[in-house]
C-alpha cells in the first residue's frame, strides 16, 4: 500500500533537507513554477468573478418600470407549509396589480416583480440571501421570510443597507426593539396570541388548570412568556410548563407529563410539524384534556387530515376567512377567498391573508407617498392607519419598538364536525364568532 | 408515583426500538471496523421504505417490515461494494467520509425527491390503558418485534454458517481468510445484514412517529449513544444499551424539563467513551 | 525553525500578498457584493486551515471543530451585548477563553484514538449545543440579538461591515500564517510523526499527548476569534446555527478537496467549495441537490483522489510541492 497519497508533499519536503543550497539552484525554476501557478490561480479567480458579474448583470436587467422585490421562502425545511402559503398570498397580490396595471407612484406606473430564494428554514442562508436580494439583485423593496426567527435575521440586513421589510408571518417582538427604522410588522405580536385561548377557558371554567407545552423557538417562546403572565392575571393556574426541542417527533414522555399534572387545558405547540404530531399523539394516548390551543399548525387546512384527532382543537389564528372587517381599500374577506381558492383551489390560512395584505400595504403606501423613495414610502407607512381584508393596521412609531403592530387583533378558530366534515370556524370573542364554541373539546 | 413509573415502561419501549436500530451500526463497525455515518440515511429510508409500500400498494403497515427489511439488505450490499469496499483498512478518516458522503448523497436526494414535509404511516392499534396512562399498542407491537428480531439475529450469529463465518470474520480476518472463508463477500453481506438492521427499526419507528426525510439524523445520533453504552460490535449490547439510554430518558422526564435531555445523553456518551471506550455492556472480552 | 526564520521563506510573503490582495479586491469600486462572497471565503478558508491542523498534521479527526466557531461567537455577542465591550477585545476575549476550553476538553478526548476521538468530538459538539439551548443567560434555543447600537463604536452599521470584513481577512491571513509556520516547526514535525504513527513517535521521544493538547487548543482560537467576527456582523446567534454539524462536516469537506497536510490545500478546499455552494444556493434548479453535489464531490475525492487537488498538483508538477506548500 503505497503511503504516498497521504502525505504527498514529502517527496518534496524530503528535498528540503538541504534547504540553502537546493534553494539557490532551483531559483529560477521556482519563480517559473510559481508563476505557472500563480497564473492558473488568477485565471480561476478571473474566470469566477467574470461569471458572478455575467450573472449578477443577468439579475439587475429589470426595466425602469418595474419595481423589485426580494424575500425568501422555506421550499424546503420544516417551515415548508406555512411559508409556502405565505407566498401564494404575495403572488395572489402581485398578479392582481399587474393585472390592474401595476403600483402608481405619481406619474410613473410600475410592475411588480419578484426575486425569491428558498432559505431552507435555516437563519444562516436568510442572511447571505438577503444580502444577494439587495446588492445583486437590487430588490427594491423587501418581504420577510416566514418566522420569527428567520425574520430577526433578515431584519439586520435590511437595516445595515437601509432598504424597508414589511415582515408578515412574524410575530415575535424582540425584533423590533433592537433600534430599526424600516422594520414594518403586519401580524399581531406574539405577546397576544394565547389571551383569547386563555379567556376563553376562564369563561367556561374560572379554575381551569393550563398545561404550557411549548417549542423551544423564537416565537413559541415570546408566545409563552407572555402566556404565563397572563394566566397569573387571569387567576388560571399553570400546573405545567415545558419546551421541547424543535425537532421532536415522540411527544409521548411529555405527554405523560401532561397527564400526571392532571391539567385541563394544554395551551402550546409551536409550528406546524410539531403541533401536528403532538395533536396526533395527544388523541392517541387518550390524556383526558378539555381544552387544547395549539399555536399555528391547526390553522392550515391540511390539519384536518388528522381526522378524529383535529376535531376541537384550537388555534389563534391572525385572520379566518369568515371574518367580516370592512376594508379601508383592497379587497373584501369574501372577494379575498374567492380569489384565492380560484387559483390556488385550497381556502387561504392566515399565511396566506397576512402576504397579501403586506403587497396591499406597500402598494397603498407608495401610492400615498406617490414615489418609490424609500425614507418617503417609510413615512407613509409609519402614518398609516387602516383596515383591510386582513384586519387593523397601524405600526409604532416608538423608535423604541418601531414598526410593532398596535391595531391587529386576533381570533381564535376551532376545528368543529359539522355534517360530517371538519370546518374551522370562529369561537372567540364573543363578538366575531360564527359558531359556539365546543367545550370540553372533544 | 403511577406517572414515573409509566415514563419507565414508555421509555424502556422506545428504548427497545433505539437499540434495534444501533444493533446494526455496532455489527458493521465490530466486523470491519468502519462507522457506518450513512446509518441514519438507511434508518430513513426504511421509514419511507414501509410509507411507499402502504401508501402504493396498500399493504398493512407490519406487513410492509419484511419486504424493507430484505430490500435494506440488498441497498446494504450495494453500498459496500459503492462506497466502503475501497476505504477498508485505510485510515478511519477515510471510511468516516465515504459513508459520510454516501449520506450525504442519499438525503440530498431524498430532499430533492420528497421534499422535507412531514410524512405519517396511518397505524392504530388499541393500546393498553392503565391509572390513566396509554400504552399505545404500536409501542407495544414495536418492542415485541424487537425482541423477536434480536432473538432471531441472537440464532443467525451463533447457529447459522454465515453467521459463524461472520464472527470469525471480525474476530480474525487473515485467519478466516486462511480457514476458506471468502471474507469480502462475508463483509459485503455483513454491511447488507447492519443497513437491513438499520431499515428495520426504520420500519418501526414509522410506525410510531412521523418522519421527515432529515429525521434520521437524530436517530443516527441516538445510535452512536447506545453503541458506546453498549460496546462496539456487541448486538446484545447494542439492545441492553438502548433500554438503557429509554430507560434513562424515562426516568430523566417526570423531574426535569425535557429538553433537558439531550444534554445528559450526549454528556454520558463523552464520559462513557473516555472512561469506557469498551461499553458498559460488553459481556466478552474483546482484543 | 527559529520564530524570525519565516520571514525568509518566500513562501510566507507569498500569503502576506495573497492577504493584502484579498482585502483589497473588493475596495476597487466599493464592491459590497464582493466583500460579502469573500466574507464567507475568508471564514470558510480560517475553518479550514484550522482544522487542516488537527486532520492534516496530526491525524486526528475533528468532526465537531464547529463548536469553535459557534461558542466563539456566543462569548463575543454576550460581551458585546450584555457587558458592552468594544469588539476587538470581545472577540479576542472569545478566543482566549475557547482555546483555554478547548485545552481542558483536550486532556479528555485526546486520549481516544481514530473513530473514537471523532466520534467523541461530536459528542461535545452535541453537548454543548443541547446545553446552551437551556442556558436562558445566553438567550437559550431563541438565541442572542444584538442591538442595532453596538455599530455605534464602528461608525454605523454599513461603515461596520468594511471593518469586520478587514478583520476577518486579517484573521484568515494569520490562519494560514499560523499553518505555516507550524507545519515548518519542530512543534510541526512532531505533529506530523504523530500522524503517521503515534506509538512510533513516543517511543521516539515526541512528547504526543502535550503535542495533541497544544495543537487542539491553538486549531480552537482562530476559529472561534472569526465566529465572534461572523456573529457580530450577524448580529444574531442562535444555538443552531452556531454548533451547525453541517458547516462542520463542510469544513471536513474542505480540507479534504484542498489536500490535507498542506497550506494552501485547505485554502484553496474552501475556496471552491464556497464558490460552488453558493453558486448552487442560488440557482434554483439545483439548490436542492447542493447536498447530493457535495456528498458525490466528498466520494470521489476519499475513493480515487485522497491527497485532493493540491496532493494532485504536487504529483502533477512536482516543483511546486517545495514552492506551494
Amino acid at each position: 500500500m503505497r503511503n504516498e497519497y497521504i502525505f504527498p508533499f514529502r517527496h518534496g519536503w524530503a528535498r528540503h533537507a538541504s534547504p540553502v543550497g537546493a534553494l539557490r539552484i532551483s531559483a529560477w525554476r521556482a519563480i517559473l513554477c510559481l508563476w505557472h501557478t500563480k497564473e492558473v490561480q488568477m485565471k480561476k479567480l478571473l474566470s469566477i468573478a467574470l461569471a458572478a458579474a455575467l450573472f449578477a448583470a443577468q439579475a439587475s436587467a429589470a426595466a425602469d418600470d418595474t419595481l423589485t422585490i426580494g424575500f425568501t421562502v422555506s421550499q424546503t425545511g420544516s417551515l415548508n407549509l406555512d411559508s409556502v402559503a405565505q407566498l401564494h398570498g404575495f403572488e395572489l397580490w402581485r398578479d392582481e396589480v399587474n393585472a390592474a396595471g401595476g403600483i402608481k407612484a405619481g406619474n410613473q406606473r410600475y410592475q411588480v416583480r419578484f426575486v425569491s430564494y428558498d432559505d431552507q428554514s435555516q437563519g444562516g442562508r436568510v442572511q447571505q440571501l438577503y444580502t444577494r436580494l439587495i446588492v445583486q439583485d437590487k430588490a427594491q423593496f423587501l418581504f420577510s421570510p416566514y418566522s420569527s426567527g428567520l425574520v430577526a435575521t433578515a431584519a439586520i440586513i435590511s437595516e445595515q443597507y437601509g432598504k424597508l421589510m414589511l415582515t408578515t408571518g412574524a410575530a415575535e417582538q424582540k425584533t423590533y426593539q433592537l433600534g430599526n427604522k424600516y422594520l414594518f410588522q403586519l401580524y399581531t405580536p406574539a405577546d397576544h396570541y394565547l389571551t383569547g385561548a386563555l379567556d376563553a377557558v376562564k369563561s367556561k371554567n374560572p379554575k381551569a388548570t393550563i398545561a404550557l407545552v411549548y417549542s423551544d423557538d423564537p416565537f413559541s417562546k415570546a408566545v409563552a412568556i407572555a402566556t404565563r403572565t397572563q394566566a397569573k392575571e387571569r387567576g388560571l393556574n399553570v400546573v405545567l410548563d415545558e419546551s421541547y426541542p424543535p425537532s421532536t417527533t415522540d411527544f409521548s414522555a411529555i405527554i405523560n407529563k401532561v397527564i400526571s399534572s392532571k391539567a385541563d387545558a394544554l395551551l402550546g405547540g409551536g409550528h406546524y410539524p410539531d403541533g401536528a404530531t403532538l395533536a396526533r399523539q395527544v388523541y392517541e394516548q387518550k390524556a383526558p384534556l378539555k381544552w387544547m390551543t395549539l399555536l399555528v399548525a391547526p390553522d392550515s387546512p391540511q390539519f384536518a387530515s388528522l381526522g378524529d384527532a383535529a376535531k376541537g382543537v384550537s388555534v389563534p389564528s391572525q385572520w379566518a376567512p369568515q371574518v367580516t372587517y370592512k376594508p379601508d381599500f383592497g379587497p373584501t374577506p369574501a372577494a379575498f377567498t374567492k380569489a384565492f381558492e380560484a387559483k390556488y383551489k385550497i381556502a387561504p390560512g392566515y399565511h396566506a391573508a397576512g402576504g397579501y395584505a403586506a403587497g396591499l400595504l406597500l402598494q397603498h403606501a407608495i401610492e400615498q407617498a406617490q414615489s418609490i423613495d424609500p425614507q418617503k414610502v417609510a413615512a407613509a407607512l409609519n402614518q398609516t392607519n387602516a383596515t383591510t381584508l386582513f384586519g387593523g393596521t397601524k405600526f409604532s412609531t416608538d423608535p423604541k419598538s418601531h414598526g410593532l403592530q398596535i391595531a391587529h387583533d386576533m381570533v381564535l378558530t376551532q376545528w368543529l364536525m359539522e355534517g360530517g366534515k371538519l370546518v374551522k370556524e370562529v369561537v372567540w370573542p364573543l363578538a366575531a364568532k360564527t359558531a359556539a364554541l365546543a367545550y370540553p373539546y372533544h | 408515583m403511577y406517572g414515573i413509573l409509566a415514563s419507565i415502561i414508555d421509555g424502556v419501549l422506545v428504548g427497545s426500538v433505539y437499540g434495534l436500530a444501533a444493533m446494526g451500526l455496532t455489527l458493521i463497525w465490530g466486523v470491519m471496523d468502519v462507522i457506518n455515518l450513512a446509518h441514519g440515511a438507511m434508518i430513513v429510508a426504511g421509514m419511507f421504505g414501509v410509507f411507499l409500500l402502504t401508501d402504493s400498494l396498500g399493504l398493512p403497515p407490519y406487513a410492509a417490515i419484511g419486504p424493507t427489511m430484505v430490500l435494506g439488505f440488498f441497498v446494504g450490499v450495494l453500498l459496500y461494494w459503492i462506497a466502503v469496499h475501497r476505504v477498508i483498512g485505510r485510515p478511519a478518516l477515510m471510511s468516516l467520509l465515504s459513508t459520510f458522503s454516501a449520506d450525504m448523497v442519499l438525503i440530498g436526494l431524498g430532499t430533492a425527491v420528497w421534499g422535507t414535509v412531514l410524512f405519517n404511516v396511518p397505524v392504530s392499534l388499541p393500546g393498553i390503558t392503565w391509572r390513566g396512562y396509554t400504552f399505545t399498542g404500536t409501542h407495544i407491537l414495536a418492542a415485541v418485534l424487537t425482541a423477536v428480531i434480536a432473538g432471531g439475529l441472537y440464532l443467525f450469529l451463533n447457529y447459522a454458517r454465515l453467521g459463524k463465518a461472520i464472527r470469525a470474520v471480525s474476530d480474525n480476518r487473515e485467519a478466516a481468510e486462511l480457514a476458506g472463508i471468502p471474507t469480502t463477500q462475508v463483509l459485503s453481506l455483513a454491511f447488507g445484514l447492519g443497513v437491513a438492521l438499520a431499515c428495520t427499526s426504520g420500519a418501526l419507528i414509522a410506525t410510531l412517529f412521523p418522519f421527515t426525510v432529515l429525521s434520521g439524523g437524530a436517530y443516527q445520533l441516538k445510535s452512536f449513544v447506545v453503541t458506546v453504552l453498549g460496546g462496539l460490535g456487541n448486538p446484545a449490547g447494542a439492545l441492553f444499551g438502548g433500554l438503557a439510554l429509554g430507560l434513562l430518558e424515562g426516568l430523566a422526564t417526570p423531574f426535569i424539563p425535557v429538553s433537558w435531555i439531550p444534554v445528559i445523553e450526549f454528556v454520558v456518551f463523552v464520559v462513557v467513551l473516555i472512561a469506557a471506550p469498551r461499553g458498559l455492556f460488553n459481556f466478552r472480552r474483546r482484543s | 525553525m527559529r520564530p524570525l526564520a519565516i520571514l525568509r521563506r518566500p513562501f510566507f510573503w507569498l500569503i502576506v500578498l495573497a492577504t493584502i490582495a484579498f482585502a483589497l479586491v473588493p475596495l476597487r469600486g466599493n464592491n459590497v457584493e464582493l466583500r460579502e462572497e469573500l466574507i464567507l471565503a475568508a471564514i470558510y478558508i480560517t475553518l479550514a486551515s484550522n482544522l487542516n491542523l488537527m486532520i492534516g498534521y496530526a491525524g486526528y479527526v475533528n468532526f465537531g471543530n464547529i463548536v469553535f466557531f459557534g461558542l466563539g461567537g456566543y462569548v463575543c455577542i454576550y460581551l458585546v451585548n450584555t457587558l458592552g465591550w468594544p469588539l476587538m477585545l470581545a472577540a479576542l476575549s472569545g478566543g482566549a477563553v475557547v482555546s483555554l476550553l478547548a485545552y481542558l476538553f483536550g486532556l479528555g478526548i485526546l486520549r481516544l484514538r481514530g473513530a473514537y476521538f471523532a466520534l467523541a468530538t461530536i459528542g461535545v459538539n452535541e453537548a454543548v449545543s443541547a446545553f446552551v439551548s437551556n442556558f436562558e443567560p445566553w438567550g437559550g434555543a431563541s438565541g442572542i440579538y444584538m442591538s442595532i447600537e453596538a455599530y455605534q463604536p464602528l461608525g454605523g452599521a454599513m461603515q461596520a461591515l468594511w471593518t469586520i470584513y478587514f478583520m476577518i481577512v486579517a484573521v484568515m491571513g494569520l490562519s494560514l500564517v499560523l499553518s505555516y509556520a507550524i507545519k515548518r516547526s519542530k512543534f510541526g514535525l512532531g505533529l506530523l510523526a504523530i500522524g503517521q504513527n503515534e506509538d512510533a513517535a513516543l517511543v521516539l521521544g515526541v512528547p504526543a499527548p502535550r503535542y495533541k493538547a497544544l495543537v487542539y487548543s491553538a486549531s480552537a482560537f482562530l476559529p472561534a476569534v472569526a465566529g465572534a467576527l461572523f456573529f457580530f456582523k450577524s448580529a444574531f446567534i442562535q444555538p443552531s446555527d452556531a454548533f451547525d454539524l453541517t458547516l462542520s462536516i463542510e469544513a471536513i469537506v474542505m480540507v479534504m478537496l484542498g489536500g490535507q497536510g498542506t497550506v494552501v490545500g485547505p485554502a484553496l478546499g474552501a475556496f471552491v467549495y464556497e464558490e460552488l455552494r453558493s453558486t448552487l444556493l442560488t440557482t434554483a434548479a439545483l439548490s436542492s441537490l447542493q447536498l447530493v453535489i457535495s456528498g458525490g464531490l466528498l466520494l470521489v475525492i476519499v475513493l480515487f483522489l485522497p491527497g485532493g487537488l493540491m496532493g494532485w498538483v504536487h504529483r502533477r508538477w512536482p516543483g511546486t510541492a517545495r514552492i506551494l506548500e
